[in-house]
Order: structure tokens, then sequence, then C-alpha cells
């Protein structure tokens, strides 16, 4: 009968609109900003530079791997000099273009010192589209314990390796 | 060529005619209208040509007599990109080609690396690859059905059902590799993140779920009567035109071509699969979206077959395999996979440095629109619509 198999969608369509009332696996979605989905601890967004102790002490040792790597080239980095030209292991820039950079995670995928990881933080509002999406390293710097928020598995298997580091290090000293 | 009637040699009268100097004009009326033919432009920003794609058709009343695919609006230089940088820079541009379906850019271009550098994969990470590949099959399919339903006129409802089952396997995409499109998640020798057993746990949810969800599109549209009689019979693609023009994918099975690259090359483990190739006898659009439909049937299959033999533990990246310096012999390679659209391939030349030599894909999308003309000829202006729908594109990879 012609028109059967209408009614018949229609019936999947009645099922659908009650059910989304009572079943979670019909209504995936809800009322942002007043209810967020949570984030996984994978998520990626930009990157953020680690400090352990001081903002001034990144873990970054401005040895430019990142900026090499990074496939948009979003990372522009300057090592810090003492009075005689000497290099300090420590960047005295550390600039990342939010508008280049497309969060595919490589720069903490190969920094071998753990200083830079990706950021949970998804919106940043601005209303310049050329400084104000241009992050300087003052910007970029988090503490470990805001990694430790963020990504706690991740944080303690890093905090391990590098306390186990240390002690190799350590321990020829001896 | 096909003959235009008189338009244009009226046409080249005019242009004959001196530039400067009086000139004359020849006014048409309502009779010459009548044989004249009406040429359109469909699109670049035509919500119904997924992206940013025009189609120059030439009508005589509502039936096509030519019509010339454009494209290039979103040329990235892909190529070329990839090959001012490593190797594995690469990968995160492969996600960008078709964007639906990042895993399988991924798993085709690591796998021709792979080839040429003489990687091997550590069991556990093919598995992985298996999984997601075929979660990337679905995710891909129910969307094709739901744009091709939305092009037809049944506007939102089969599409954003299939959007929310798409949801719920994203989900599982950002767990595993912090990104629900971009996934970026494969690398020579392995894949980056190993999968949870909560992560595996929701896969066998959507294993033992999607099959029901599929009961269910079904019911809503695949008999109806609207669709079949605005699908069946309609851009019938010939089996040897299909053979001929290297279109490769569903479209080819849809004409009854029985070619999958999955038991053809039997890439990674497919041959540790059961899994049978549903093939189409008409090469209409109906049949292009029943064979995705029963496609997607089969994943099921193959997914529920990995979960169960998946390695409980194991490595997943190879050892060996380096991430950063990586320089290849020298050497040229073609690695094809199939893809949720078709054989997507990768030819690469490496000449013993740090970036690849020549870079080159193989994209099923593009070479799929090219038997675009021939499906629509003769037919109406609104089937065009139809017929682009189901040979199922992403502009990102036809333009690269």
């Amino acid at each position: 009968m012609f028109g059967l198999e209408l009614l018949r969608g229609l019936a999947v369509t009645a099922r659908n609109l009650i059910g989304s009332y009572f079943s979670g696996d019909r209504m995936v979605t809800v009322q942002y900003p007043e209810a967020a989905r949570p984030t996984p601890e994978n998520f990626r967004n930009f990157p953020f530079l680690v400090y352990d102790e001081r903002p001034e002490e990144l873990r970054c040792v401005a040895c430019k791997i990142c900026e090499k790597e990074c496939p948009p080239q979003c990372i522009y980095i300057e090592q810090r000099r003492d009075e005689k030209g000497r290099p300090i292991k420590q960047p005295e820039v550390f600039d990342i273009d939010l508008a280049v950079c497309m969060s595919c995670a490589i720069c903490v995928e190969v920094c071998p010192f753990d200083a830079i990881k990706m950021d949970h933080q998804f919106d940043h509002p601005t209303d310049n589209r050329f400084s104000g999406l241009l992050a300087d390293k003052w910007k970029l710097a988090r503490s470990n314990q805001y990694y430790h928020s963020i990504r706690p598995a991740e944080a303690a298997e890093v905090d391990a390796r590098l306390a186990a580091e240390a002690a190799k290090k350590a321990k020829p000293a001896k | 060529m096909l003959d235009l009637g008189g338009a244009n040699a009226a046409d080249g009268e005019i242009l004959d005619a001196p530039l400067y100097g009086p000139r004359s004009y020849r006014v048409f009326g309502d009779d010459a209208l009548a044989k004249h033919f009406l040429e359109i432009s469909m699109g670049p920003h035509h919500p119904s040509t997924h992206g940013v794609f025009r189609m120059d058709v030439v009508l005589d009343g509502e039936t096509v007599v030519r019509l010339k695919p454009v494209f290039g609006y979103l040329h990235r230089n892909h190529e070329k990109l990839a090959e001012t940088m490593s190797w594995l820079a690469a990968i995160p541009y492969t996600d960008r080609l078709d964007y639906f379906c990042s895993m399988t850019n991924n798993w085709a271009y690591v796998l021709a690396v792979e080839k040429l550098a003489g990687i091997a994969v550590p069991e556990r990470a093919e598995y992985i690859r298996v999984i997601v590949g075929e979660l990337t099959r679905l995710v891909n399919h129910i969307c094709l059905a739901g744009f091709l339903l939305a092009d037809l006129g049944a506007l939102g409802t089969p599409l954003l059902y299939a959007f929310r089952e798409r949801e719920k396997i994203l989900d599982i995409f950002e767990e595993i590799s912090g990104a629900r499109m971009m996934c970026n998640y494969m690398r020579f020798g392995g894949v980056r993140v190993d999968l949870s057993p909560e992560a595996l746990q929701k896969i066998h949810r959507i294993a033992e779920r999607f099959p029901f969800f599929l009961d269910e599109f079904e019911a809503l549209v695949s008999r109806n009567e609207i669709l079949l009689s605005r699908c069946q019979g309609v851009g019938v693609l010939p089996r040897h035109l299909a053979v001929n023009a290297g279109v490769t994918g569903p479209m080819l099975r849809a004409s009854g071509v029985d070619y999958d690259l999955r038991k053809v090359d039997r890439y990674g483990i497919y041959d540790r699969f059961e899994f049978r190739v549903p093939l189409g006898e008409h090469g209409d659009v109906y049949d292009r979206y029943m064979v995705r439909i029963l496609e997607m049937r089969e994943s099921v299959a193959i997914l529920r077959q990995a979960l169960a033999q998946i390695p409980e533990k194991g490595e997943i990246m190879n050892p060996q395999a380096k991430l950063r310096n990586l320089r290849p012999k020298p050497g040229e390679i073609y690695s094809r996979i199939e893809s949720p659209k078709g054989e997507l391939g990768f030819y690469l030349i490496s000449d013993g440095g740090p970036c690849p030599y020549r870079y080159r894909v193989r994209p099923p999308s593009f070479i799929n629109l090219t038997v675009l003309e021939d499906m629509c000829l003769g037919q109406k202006i609104a089937d065009v619509i139809v017929i682009f729908g189901s040979v199922d594109i992403v502009l990102g990879e036809v333009d690269r």
C-alpha cells in the first residue's frame, strides 16, 4: 500500500521523540554553556609551557626541537644569553601564534624535557586578531599543579620519569 | 562535445564582428528562447555541493545536456607542502584531506612510509588500527546516508539521527586521540595512545548497539516510497564505465564489481577477519545508498571479531621506530588502503633526506567525481544534487 512506509518512518520519529526524554542514547546533547560535556584527559587544544616552582624558571631549555618540528611553524624561540653572550638554558622569547597552531601535539611528542604540554582550555576570545592571538611565554606558562589538575594520570607518569632521571644523574656524581 | 544547436553559431557571429565602429544587435523573441539552452552555475556556495564546488550545468528545459565540474577552491597545496617538511610533520596534514575519516588517512600515509622504511608494527597496534578504521567507516557511511537524504529533501531528521550516532564514535576518538576529527593518531610503527579498557568497553557498546540503530534508520527511510522513486534508476553508472574511469570504493561495488582492497590487498591484518563484500546490481543512487548501509553491517562484524581477538596487553609502538629524524633509504612506494570512500593511495619517493622527495595522494573522492557528467546527462536538474550526493566526496580531499 502506498504510504505505508511513510507511516512506518513516522513511527520511528515518534519513538525517537519520546525516547529522547528517557534514554541517554537518544539524547546526547547538553545545553551549552549552562552545561558542558566533561573533557577527556587526552583532549588537546593549544600548548602551554610547564614550570615547577616559579614562572620565570620554565622547564624549557630553548633547544628549539619543537620549533623545528612544528608542522605549521607557529613557534618562535630565542635563547637567553648572559652579559657576556654565553647561552643560558632558558628561552628569552617563546611565542606561539595561536591563529596558526593546528593543535596536532607534535611539539609535545618531540619535547625531550616534558616542558610543553597541551591545554584543555579551548576558548580564547579576543578583540584583536593579531596580538590577541599571539601568546608569549608569560601567557603560556602554567604550573605543574595546573598540569596535574587537567591530566592527573599523564602528569604523575611524567613526574615519576623526571624523578628517576634526576636520581640517575645524581648517582654518578657521588 | 555536445552539439548545442544554434546557440554557439549565433554567439560566434557576434564575436567575429569588428570591435570598433557601429554595432548591430539582434534581439531574440520568444520563439528563439525556446530553442536555446540555459546555462546555470550551481555553486560554489550552493548548500548541496558539500563544500565549495561548482557545477556549470547546461539545461534543456529541466534536462541536463552538459555538466562541467569546477573545483580547486579549497586547494591548500597539500602535496608540495608535505615535501617541505619532515616525514612526521605530514601526518597532521593528512587529517585534513578527508576530514570525515582522519583515521584512515593517517593509516594510508603511515602504511606507505612503513613499507618504504621497513618498519614493523606490533600486533596490538594492528588491531587498534583495524578497530579505529572500521569505526571511521561507520562514521563516514552513516553521515553520507544522512547527507544524501538531506539532499533529497529529508532535511534534518535522518541526518541528525546519523550525527547522533557519529557523536558517540567521535567521543571515543576524542578520548583516545585528543581530538574529535583531526585525530593525528597513527605513527610510523604503531599508534600514539593505547586503548584504555574503558574505551574498549565503549567500542564494545558501539558494536552491540549500532546494528539496532541501523535497523531503525532503515525502517525510517530505506523503503520509503519517496526515496525509492527519487533514487531508483537515477544516475546509473554502468559497470564498464566505472572500471574504465578508475572509480573505486562503494561506488564501484554498487555497479556490481567485486573489488575491495581489504580483500584484494589484505593490508594490515585484514586476512584474519571474516566479512562479506556487498555488491549492487544496477549501479543507481539507491544501490550506492544500500551498499553503504550493508557495508556498515559488515564493519560491525569486523569490529566484533577484532574486539574478540585483540591481545590484552602489548606494545603499541615498535621500539625501534624513530619519531624524529626519519630518513628512509632512497626508493619509491605506492601503497593503498580501502578508505571509506575508495582506494586512498600514497605515492612517495625518498631520496634519503629528512623530507619526502615526492609526495602524491591518490584521492578517491576526486577520481570518483570524474564520472559525474556521465551519470547526470539526460537526468533532471533536481536529480543532479542527488547523484552528486551519492558520489560521497569531501572537498578537502578533491582539492587537496
